[in-house]
């Protein structure tokens, strides 16, 4: 397969106005992958499965990924008056990058024999914009996927045949893999309770009584 | 009647005594222990071993429980083989409610009983006694079909000491004893109740495990 760099020239060729971004993988696959832009994602998945050089006809994996907001601590020094005296003193800056929503698709060519190719979609927060277009159109097999990202990370698939939650009942609220989540607390009754989950038992244990002050 | 001690010495003269309501009791409780009737259904793995008891080479055929039904209203038996999410738990509760008294359940393998290794998720019910109430607990993940039996033939005992009349009258004798219990149903964060008090009630012997297993 071609590299992602000449994939990426060769869309930007193709589909005028794409913005796409190469991201690294620092991890021993080292694995890159293709940031693609919302509006433009639909077409570039089209050019993917049709050119006949990549033919990529085949979506074996879709996968969501949660990053929450992130806040950064930099320390600084700067040079300050304090008492008439010039001073160094260091600062604290808080930096927050805000999170968002991921969706990943791993491409291959059933055809040509070759992949993976990655690409990325993402959200512009975790609140309230979290529709991404949806590529069931481009591969079917997405379907049932997008929906698991649906139910679990809270993505809302634009174009999606049937956008329902999958695993969990309709009248749920929540999104179990957002790193945010909180469980609901059945600690009642633990046998073994250690670590973790000892915490969470204890606010169900008796609590000590008070010993009463004998006169 | 007749005092323990004369009934005990008399049987041991060759003298068997018994009263009808005794031979009643035991023709009838038998005839129950010795035909009871699964509900055919499998939630997790655990369904792969009671599959395997049931066939040649344990073969519950031995105990009068091969015929799985189909249809709860044809069951006296539901095996609550495997893990039990909180999406499938109020069809497990419905099942049970649709099953004809008397009745009975047997909770199979680690998630059954409590959740097992799923317990800690947001997902899976913590232990299918917080709604219905369970005869027979069988441990293990999965258990072995051995275990499945045994759990069978103590489910039998228990049956066979089942009385008809009397302070000990059997549960689905007492018009009072519920034989329905309630469906939860799903809420927005979790099941709705979580667990039916009146079934499931966490033991009052705290357990706080401070003193160094951590």
């Amino acid at each position: 397969m071609e590299t992602l760099e000449e994939i990426k020239a060769r869309i930007e060729a193709a589909v005028s106005g794409a913005q796409l971004e190469i991201l690294a993988n620092d991890s021993p696959s080292g694995q890159r992958s293709l940031l693609v832009d919302d509006n433009h994602a639909l077409t570039v998945a089209m050019f993917l499965r049709n050119d006949p050089g990549l033919q990529l006809d085949y979506c074996s994996n879709v996968t969501g990924v949660d990053w929450p907001d992130k806040v950064e601590k930099i320390k600084t020094k700067v040079k300050k008056v304090v008492d008439g005296a010039e001073q160094e003193v260091e600062e604290t800056i808080e930096k927050m990058t805000p999170g968002f929503l991921e969706a990943v698709y791993h491409l291959y060519s059933m055809s040509l024999k070759h992949g993976p190719a990655i690409l990325r979609l993402r959200t512009e927060n975790r609140t309230d914009k979290v529709h991404l277009p949806s590529l069931t159109p481009v591969w079917r097999g997405a379907e049932f996927q997008e929906r698991e990202i649906f139910d679990l990370y809270g993505i809302v698939f634009d174009g999606h045949p049937d956008l329902r939650r999958i695993l969990m009942w309709d009248g749920f609220k929540d999104h179990p893999m957002r790193k945010d989540y909180v469980e609901p607390d059945d600690y009642e009754y633990e046998p073994t309770p250690h670590a973790e989950v000892l915490e969470k038992a204890r606010a169900h244990l008796p609590q000590p009584q008070p010993k009463e002050a004998s006169a | 009647m007749i005092d323990e001690g004369l009934k005990s010495e008399l049987s041991k003269q060759g003298i068997f005594t018994t009263t009808f309501n005794e031979l009643i009791e035991w023709g009838y409780n038998k005839g129950r222990a010795n035909s009871v009737w699964p509900l055919q259904f499998g939630l997790a793995c655990c369904a792969i071993e009671m599959i395997a008891a049931s066939m040649a080479r344990y073969d519950i055929a031995r105990f009068g429980s091969e015929v799985f039904r189909p249809s709860p209203r044809q069951a006296d038996l539901m095996i609550v083989a495997g893990t039990v999410t909180k999406k499938m738990a109020p069809q497990v509760v419905r099942l049970y409610n649709q099953m004809p008294e008397p009745k009975y359940v047997i909770a199979m393998g680690a998630c059954a009983i409590s959740g097992g290794p799923f317990k800690q998720g947001y997902n899976v019910l913590k232990g299918i006694d917080r709604y219905i109430p369970v005869d027979v607990h069988i441990p293990g993940c999965p258990p072995r079909p051995e275990a499945l039996l045994h759990a069978l033939m103590t489910l039998q005992k228990k049956i066979e000491e089942q009385h008809l009349t009397g302070p000990q009258q059997a549960r689905h004798l007492n018009p009072e004893a519920p034989s329905e219990f309630p469906v939860p149903e799903y809420g927005e964060h979790d099941l709705v109740p979580p667990k039916n008090e009146a079934v499931w009630q966490p033991p009052k012997q705290a357990k706080d495990d401070t003193q160094g297993n951590v």
